[in-house]
Formats: structure tokens, C-alpha cells, sequence
């Protein structure tokens, strides 16, 4: 049944989190959509309620009481609303018990498996493994690996439609032989779709349809140049709703109470926001996600070699603040998480710390010191899942791309990352961490120094996590979910001028020349290796005028006119270069963080 | 409202113990509803599938793929012994003839036309399930499992390494608060459930592993010496399969910890008695914590009522598991409903707790844990 956008005043959504489920109430007054209220409780999937619609109504119950609205009749929520009582729907997005886990498999690594991980990241899922004909296993280690991880699904594509059939049969065989099992149910058969070439259909039928629950879709790299990526995405999302979610304690309860719109995986929600805000705006944006497991990052740029904007998600599954903030810690090493950390203390006291927030996830910081230990983590955290970030959002590898004379000199080829710090105008930060932080000064500091922005860029985060919720109201009422984006949910916090190369210490690195609304002409200058907050409200054009050997986009020395945008933070210049150097002295390295917080004021005194 | 606290770890003396010992696929379930069983004893069996061995045989034998199934020396479905021939190619006149062998021994799976691979499948590998508690079965699901009930005292740890072993029970600490040392490591540790109190050291833990101490249950360890047991740092949560020679229960957290005095005194209170213990922790999706059980044989022993877990309320024992007061104990007296402003600058719903030196001090409602019976 589909929904009326028109008649929904009262809307109701959560997301059920790995850690917290989330409710929000969206009310239609004077004229627009606006969230009002929110709650929020702990997920509940695990023993012993084992029933994840507990926390939903415990979200719900703090929602009622902090809007006065009577929402529940016991443990059903009422719809349509009329006057104080009931919401006009209630929908949800999920990531609890896990999320979705997906195996993919494609014939190429780099090509089509690289395609189908896109598709299933882009729906929602964290990809486990990729397997393909070249990733340098031997068969019987894939199918090892297939028996071992017990994925929730297997996307199998492989093959341009006309092209190899061997290959993709022969990872079909693979997967078949290892008989693998699904993660919830002993009772179901492990769902496989198949988005390959469209040739190798009736083998694979053959080969998988007794031993898996099969689905063909299109193929999801029909030609070497195109990636039609939405048919095996929707079919995940189908798979997802029907199988995956019907298992996990409590689901089908939550089917049930959020039966108009279906329940979508928390990231492929946040991924649809991100897109809106990148086409509404046409400009490159990046978006990032740091939870409690994963972390996950979110880009549109423009790709050249298909003349079009490339959405891509990443899902970096064991970094994260709390379940995976030990591997946060193995994967950076204590020594890049100290470098941040602008106090004398113990290496083993901060592992010990580290340690005690894996097991004890759910607490949170009550000192200074506390605090700066875990900002100092989350950076490495963003910092790690940037890196991978980047090396997934590359242009479709294989392409034999034509070059004019002027491209050759950009010596840019198919396959290179898409993300350019430069082009990139928006970054927007997600999730506790940076959604959460005291002041809204340290969110974009921990962003600027994990994601190291070039040139100018906005920085926003998401006010209390509420992006998954206006991504899956977006699939009814696109209109309702923009307007309270942009309203309540994106605080933008400023721009940021960021000029790369590196300079001596001392020497000026950049000027900022602009007109205030007063009519005063303000002129800024900030040294190399100084940082400075200028507190601004407004948006306004500005002349920036790098030092020989920088560059903020025109070119290394050359001035160029910019907009600048204000915000809850105001315009932060960094004058420490690119890439960042931290110094490696212990007692330099807390002179300079102490210098650039005090200057920032991103900590009391 | 809705909670902010996270439930305790559970330390009780006289409880219900239940374990679901289920196979990983279906099987045979060996013991029958009303049976007593040891820890030791088999209650369910199992084959898993054998490995599969993907053969090559059209690259081996220079065959095309096509032609791979008319060159079989075996259907489907038969057994092949290692180094049988598998496939042969004809030859000419039939001479030259080549022979593809079998890598190991099996039954063929699959003969593909399309790939030219062949499928061996080796013979499956039997999956024995232990009763893990000296208990009594209290319920059989056909073919899965059995269901393994004792009265007993129940610890759960906080964070563990290592599978599922038994042994006598022998508190070497003798307060909560001394380290677990070398010394105290003697030959009559052998086959024991050692009990120290606020920490142990990487030597201590080698030199029970040496003494062949079945699992070691202490306060805290330092995160550096557990990475040198364990040989690499642990990315997440998720253990029970460690081979480190011993199973390890950690009760409070990482540093040195002293274990809280209800946990030691339980333990001191069953020297000598058998005790189940199993490392295996996962803290995330079905967290399961470390665990040490203790049987105690009949019912008589008396049971208490099982409290459900419920709201934190002024009057409830609590621990603090975070800085500045981590570790301490102590009973709420306040819960006020406000959201306050933390020294780090954050609000958050606080708790007020009077520890037991009857010093105050406010914390967040996430930062402490409910002591549970």
C-alpha cells in the first residue's frame, strides 16, 4: 500500500543501533517539518530480553514522556494520529544484532569483484571478504574461507554480459562445494544472487539452485564501462528484509510494527542523505559514520571517467569507539594514537584504557583527560577508515579511457581514487564521537586532522544522529526529510582553509582579505604551523592569498576568491600545511596540540 | 525513562545453571532426559562435511573442459582412495595415455563440463559435544542437543581467553588485592582452577601453563601481557579458541584490579571443589562473558529466587567501571533525573554513589554497573 506524503503531520521513526536504539518524533507546524523530540534506550537483542522491539518502545516511552504525546497503547504504536494521540507512521532503519554480513564474489578482484563489494556496500552491508578468480587463494582456501566467515548472503557476479562463463562458473562451483551456512537458522538456505554475466544463468542455476536459495538479477557490469549497480542492490535490501532481519530476535515483531515502509540497514539510509545533499547542492561530499563497531565513510565525486557523480560507501568493520576500539588500537599502534594525546601519560595505562572501554563499551567519558584520550582514538579511528575509503572510490578499473592532449598531462588513469581533497566542498561528521562532543570545536578538529581537508571545505556534523532516520523517511516524503536535514539534523559548523605544501616555521602561510556585513574589512594572517579560529556567523566572499609554495586550489602562490561559510564554530584557518606533520618529540608534540586546542579553544583552560 | 546502566556480571552462590550443548549440525544426541552426566561425558556427536579438494583436471590431463567428464575413471558419488586414478586421458592408440590421481581420499563431489574441475570431498570430521558441567539433563532436542541442568555458584568474568576445561578449585591470594605471583605457583597447582586476586604477569601466567594449571581466575592483567601470551594484540572481543595452555578469567578489567570481595570469598568458600570453566568472551552480537560454575550436586544446597534484572534504584550496589573511580564500590543515593554537566563538559544522566569509605561522588548512570546476586 503505498503512502500519502500529504497526510503525514506526525511522523515516527527509530533506529535500532548495534549499541542504542534511537527514536525521533518529526511534527508538521507552521508550515514545515521539524523534529521535535527524541529518546532513546539501549538496542535490545541481546539476552536477556532478546527481542529488539524492547528497546524500540523503551525509546518510544521516553519520546511520549518528553512530548507529552500519547504515542503507545501498551506495546502498539497508534496510527493515524488524531490531536494529542498517535503518530501518522512509524518506520525504522536497523544495524543491530550485526547488520548485514555479506560475502561477495566476482571473476576479476579489481573489476567486478571491486563492482559487486560497491553494490553491497552501497545497500548497506558490511563485505566480509571478496573472493575471486585472481585474489591469489587457492580454491580450497576460498572455500575455507566461505565455510569459516558464514555470511548472511553472497552476491556472485563476474563476467561482462557475452564474456567468460568459465570463471564465474567455476566460483559458483567453488561455493556450492563449501555448502555454507548461514549465520541465524539452521532451517533456511543461504541466499546467493547472482548479478553476472548473463550467459553463464542456466550454469549457474545448475550448479547453485539445490544447495542455496538463488536469485538471478541483472548483470551488475553488463559492459566494461557501465556499473548498474540498483538491481542487486534492491535485491540485497529484499534478501536482507526477508531473511536476514526474520531471524534476528525480535524482527518480525518490528516488521510488523513498521509495516508501511520496510525497514532499511542504518548505513544504506545515511548513504541516501548523503546523496541528496551532494545532487541538491551539486558539489563533492564526504559524510562519516563513527559508531560503536564500524565505521563507515560516504562519498560523491565527480568521476571523469564516466562524466557523472560516484556515490561510494565504505564500511571499515572493525574500526569503531567501542566494540572495535581495540583494533583501533592494533591497526594504528599505540605510537599514532599518543601523537595525539596532549599530555604526559603511560603507554600501558592508555592500552589498559583502550582495553577496558572494549569490555565495558557502553561508558562514557567523565574527565578532561578521559575525554582527550578518546578524541585522540577516534582520530586514528576516521584517519583509518579515510584510507580505506579511498582506496575503494576509484573509477571502473579496466576502462581503456581516450585522452585529449590536456588530460595526458594530468596523467589520471582509470582506477585511481575519485576522492579530491581539493574538489571536496562539504565534510560531514556522524556518531557519537563527533556528533556527541562537548564542544562542537573538537568534532571538526578531530575531522581535520583524520581527513587532512585541502583548499576550502565546509564542515557539518549530524546535530544528535539522524541521518538513518530522514534517509528511509526520504523514500516516502523526500521533501520532509530534506527540510528537517537541513534544519535540525546538519549543523554546519564552518569552513575551513586549508592550504597544502609545506613552509619553515614562522613564515606567513596565508591571508584571508574579506568584507564583514558591518562593512568592516577584516584582513587575516596565519603563520606556518599556526592555527586560528575566526568566530563567524555569516556567509561571505572572501580573497585568499597562499604563500609562495602553497596552494588552495588556483595554484601554489596564486590568490583566489572564495565563498566562505560561517557557522557554530566560525572559519578556522590551518596555516600547518600538507601533509600534516606532527612533531615526533614528545614535548614538542604536546607544545604544538596545546597550542593549536588553546588557539582553537577546543578544551577549558 | 529508559535505563542508562549496564546490567552486572552475575556472582551468585546457589543458582540454576542451565547449558543448551548443541552441535553445530545435525547429528546424534547420545544422552536421554533425566540422565546424570560428568563434565568429561559425551552428550552429542556429530560429522561435519569433509574438506573439499578441487582437482584441475582439464589443465592436468591437457583436456578441454568439455571433454573432462568422458575421461572419468569415477562417477559421482564414488569413493576414491588417495592417489587413485581419477581421470585418464586416452592416448593415442592407446599409448601415452596420462593419469590425473586423486590429492586425498574422498567421494567425487562434482565433474564440471564447464570449468574442467573436479570436486573431491574427504571423509567428514567427527564433532564430540561434552557435557561441560557435572549436572543432570533436563531436556533433549532431537538430533541437535541436550539441555544440561545443576544447582551451583556462578561467577561470570568480565573477560576471558581460552575454551572450556574443569578442575578443583585453589585460591592462592590470600586477599582480593595480592598479585598472582611465580612463586605461588607450586607442582601441587597441577590440574587446578588457580584463584589469585589483582593481577598476574605474563611469568606467573607461562609458569602455570608450565605447571599445567587447567585455567587461572584473577582481578586484572595488563593489556601488555596479555598480548605477550597471546602473541598479538586482540583486535576485538571475540576469544575462546586461544591455544595459550590454559584457560584465563578475568573478573574486574585491564591494570591491576583487585577482585571484587564477594567474587574472592565465593571462591575461597569452594577450595577444593570441582569447578567449569570456559575464557570464551564476545562482546558483541550474543555477548557472552567468561564464566567459572561451580555444582554443587543436589538441590538440597538450596536455591534462590532468580531475580530478574530490573532498574537501578536508590539502595542498589554498584561498581564504578570507568575513571577516575574505577573499580570502586559502593550503593547509589541519588538519582536525580536531570541531565548533568560531567567534568569533561558532556551532560549525561548522573547517579550520586557513597562508596564504601562513605566517601560521595557523582558519576554517569553508564559508567557504573549493577552488582548483581
Amino acid at each position: 500500500m503505498a503512502v500519502d506524503p500529504n497526510k503525514l503531520k506526525t511522523i515516527l521513526i527509530t533506529d535500532c543501533g548495534s549499541t542504542t536504539t534511537k527514536a525521533i518524533l518529526i511534527e508538521y507546524k507552521n508550515g514545515e517539518y521539524r523534529q521535535t523530540t527524541r529518546g532513546e534506550a539501549p538496542t535490545t537483542v541481546e539476552k536477556p530480553f532478546e527481542d529488539v522491539t524492547k528497546g524500540v518502545l523503551n525509546s518510544v516511552r521516553e519520546v511520549e514522556e518528553l512530548s507529552g504525546r500519547k504515542i503507545l497503547n501498551g506495546d502498539d504504536i497508534i496510527t493515524p494520529a488524531e490531536g494529542l494521540n498517535g503518530v501518522d507512521i512509524y518506520m525504522s532503519t536497523s544495524s543491530a544484532g550485526g547488520g548485514l554480513q555479506m560475502m561477495v564474489a566476482g571473476v576479476v578482484k579489481s573489476m567486478t569483484g571491486e563492482s559487486a563489494a560497491r553494490a553491497a556496500l552501497g545497500a548497506g552491508a558490511i563485505v566480509m571478504d571478496v573472493l575471486a578468480s585472481n585474489d591469489g587463494r587457492l580454491p580450497h582456501q576460498r572455500i575455507e574461507r566461505i565455510r569459516h566467515l558464514r555470511p548472511d548472503m553472497i552476491l556472485l557476479s563476474g563476467g561482462i554480459d557475452g564474456g567468460t562463463v568459465t570463471h564465474v562458473a567455476e566460483m559458483a562451483e567453488l561455493i556450492a562445494a563449501a555448502d555454507p551456512k548461514p549465520r541465524f537458522g539452521t532451517s533456511y538456505r543461504l541466499p546467493v544472487i547472482y548479478a553476472g554475466n548473463k550467459d553463464a544463468r542456466e550454469i549457474i542455476t545448475k550448479t547453485l539452485e539445490s544447495k542455496t536459495a538463488l536469485l538471478i538479477k541483472d548483470n551488475l557490469r553488463p559492459v566494461l564501462e557501465r556499473e548498474n549497480l540498483t538491481p542487486a542492490r534492491d535485491a540485497i535490501h529484499d534478501v536482507f528484509m526477508e531473511h536476514v532481519m526474520a531471524h534476528a530476535p525480535g524482527y518480525k515483531k518490528l516488521m510488523a510494527m513498521a509495516h508501511e515502509v520496510p525497514i532499511m540497514p542504518t548505513p544504506g539510509a545515511v548513504g541516501l542523505m548523503i546523496q541528496s545533499l551532494a545532487k541538491a547542492e551539486h558539489i563533492a561530499a564526504v559524510g562519516v559514520d563513527i559508531g560503536g563497531a564500524t565505521t563507515d565513510v560516504f562519498s560523491v565525486f565527480f568521476d571523469k571517467g564516466t562524466d557523472s557523480d560516484v556515490f561510494n560507501r565504505t564500511v571499515s568493520a572493525n574500526l569503531g569507539m567501542s566494540y572495535s576500539i581495540s583494533n583501533v588500537l592494533a591497526e594504528a599502534g599505540i605510537a599514532n594514537i599518543m601523537r595525539w594525546v596532549p599530555f604526559e601519560m603511560d603507554e600501558a595505562e592508555v592500552r589498559n584504557r583502550i582495553r577496558n572501554k572494549m569490555i565495558r563499551p557502553t561508558t562514557i567519558p567523565q574527565t578532561q583527560e578521559e575525554l582527550q584520550i578518546e578524541q585522540a582514538i577516534s582520530r586514528e579511528a576516521l584517519r583509518l577508515a579515510f584510507v580505506q575509503h579511498k582506496s575503494m572510490a576509484v573509477g571502473l578499473k579496466g576502462v581503456q579511457q581516450e585522452r585529449t592532449i590536456s588530460d595526458a598531462f594530468e596523467q589520471t588513469g582509470s582506477g585511481e581514487t575519485l576522492i579530491n581533497m581539493m574538489d571536496l566542498k562539504i565534510l560531514i561528521g556522524s556518531g557519537g564521537v563527533l556528533s556527541h562532543a562537548p564542544r562542537r570545536v573538537q568534532s571538526a578538529l578531530m575531522m581535520i586532522d583524520a581527513f587532512q581537508p585541502e583548499g576550502i571545505t565546509t564542515m557539518a556534523v549530524d546535530s544528535i544522529f539522524m541521518a538513518p532516520h530522514l534517509g528511509v523517511l526520504s523514500t516516502v516524503h523526500a521533501k520532509a526529510a530534506n527540510e528537517v536535514f537541513l534544519k535540525d539534523c546538519l549543523v554546519r559548523l564552518g569552513s575551513c582553509i586549508c592550504p597544502t605544501g609545506q613552509g619553515k616555521e614562522g613564515q606567513n602561510c596565508v591571508t584571508v582579505k574579506y568584507t564583514r556585513e558591518d562593512g568592516s574589512v577584516v584582513e587575516e594572517n596565519v603563520k606556518v604551523g599556526q592555527m586560528k579560529l575566526i568566530p563567524l556567523a555569516e556567509k561571505l566572499k572572501a580573497v585568499v592569498v597562499p604563500a609562495k609554495g602553497f596552494d588552495i586550489g588556483a595554484g601554489k602562490g596564486k590568490e583566489m576568491e572564495v565563498d566562505l561559510e560561517g557557522g557554530t564554530v566560525g572559519l578556522i584557518i590551518d596555516g600547518r600545511g600538507r601533509p600534516l606533520v606532527i612533531p615526533e618529540d614528545k614535548k614538542e608534540r604536546i607544545k604544538k596540540l596545546t597550542e593549536w586546542n588553546q588557539a582553537l579553544g577546543v578544551y577549558p583552560k | 525513562m529508559a535505563h542508562a546502566y549496564t546490567p552486572g556480571l552475575k556472582v551468585t552462590e546457589k543458582t540454576l545453571i542451565k547449558k543448551d550443548r548443541r552441535l553445530p549440525l545435525k547429528g546424534q544426541v547420545i544422552v536421554k532426559k533425566g540422565d546424570k552426566v560428568g563434565s568429561d561425558q559425551i552428550v552429542a556427536r556429530t560429522e561435519l562435511p569433509g574438506n573439499v579438494q578441487p582437482v584441475n583436471v582439464s589443465g592436468l590431463l591437457g583436456l578441454l573442459a568439455e571433454d573432462v567428464p568422458s575421461h572419468m575413471m569415477k562417477k559421482i558419488g564414488d569413493p576414491v582412495a588417495k592417489d587413485e586414478t581419477l581421470a585418464e586421458s586416452k592416448g593415442f592408440f592407446g599409448l601415452f595415455k596420462s593419469s590425473c590421481k586423486a590429492p586425498v581420499a574422498g567421494t567425487l563431489e562434482s565433474v564440471s563440463s564447464i570449468t574442467g574441475q573436479v570436486i573431491l570431498r574427504e571423509p567428514p570430521m567427527p564433532v564430540q559435544i561434552k557435557a561441560y558441567i557435572d549436572g543432570q539433563v533436563t531436556e533433549v532436542s532431537e538430533s541437535e542437543g541436550a539441555t544440561v541442568e545443576a544447582f551451583g555458584s556462578f561467577i561470570q568474568g568480565i573477560f576471558g581467553v581460552g575454551g572450556e576445561t574443569n578442575g578443583d578449585i585453589k585460591v592462592v591470594a590470600a586477599d582480593p588485592s595480592q598479585e598472582l605471583t611465580v612463586e605461588m605457583l607450586t607442582p601441587d597447582c597441577k590440574g587446578k582452577v588457580v584463584v589469585g586476586g589483582s593481577l598476574i604477569r605474563y611469568g606467573a601466567l607461562k609458569k602455570a601453563a608450565e605447571v599445567g594449571v587447567k585455567a587461572v581466575v584473577v582481578g586484572g592483567i595488563d593489556d601488555a601481557d596479555l598480548k605477550k601470551l597471546m602473541g598479538y594484540d586482540i583486535g576485538v572481543a571475540i576469544t575462546g579458541h586461544e591455544e595459550v595452555g590454559l584457560t584465563l578469567v578475568v573478573t574486574e578489567g585491564f591494570g591491576q584490579m583487585s577482585m571484587a570481595g564477594k567474587t574472592f570469598k565465593l571462591l575461597k568458600s569452594k577450595q577444593g571443589l570441582k569447578a567449569s570453566v570456559n575464557g570464551a568472551t564476545q562482546i558483541r552480537a550474543g555477548v557472552m562473558r567468561p564464566e567459572v560454575i561451580i555444582p554443587l550436586g543436589s538441590q538440597d544446597a538450596g536455591s534462590e529466587a532468580v531475580k530478574e534484572a530490573g532498574g537501578m534504584e536508590i539502595g542498589s550496589a554498584i561498581r564504578v567501571i570507568r575513571q577516575p573511580y574505577f573499580g570502586k564500590i559502593g550503593k547509589v543515593s541519588a538519582l536525580p533525573h536531570e541531565l548533568q554537566q560531567l567534568e569533561s563538559e558532556s551532560h549525561a544522566r548522573v547517579l550520586e554513589v557513597t562508596f564504601e569509605d562513605g566517601a560521595k561522588a557523582v558519576v554517569p548512570r553508564a559508567n557504573v554497573e549493577l552488582i548483581e546476586d
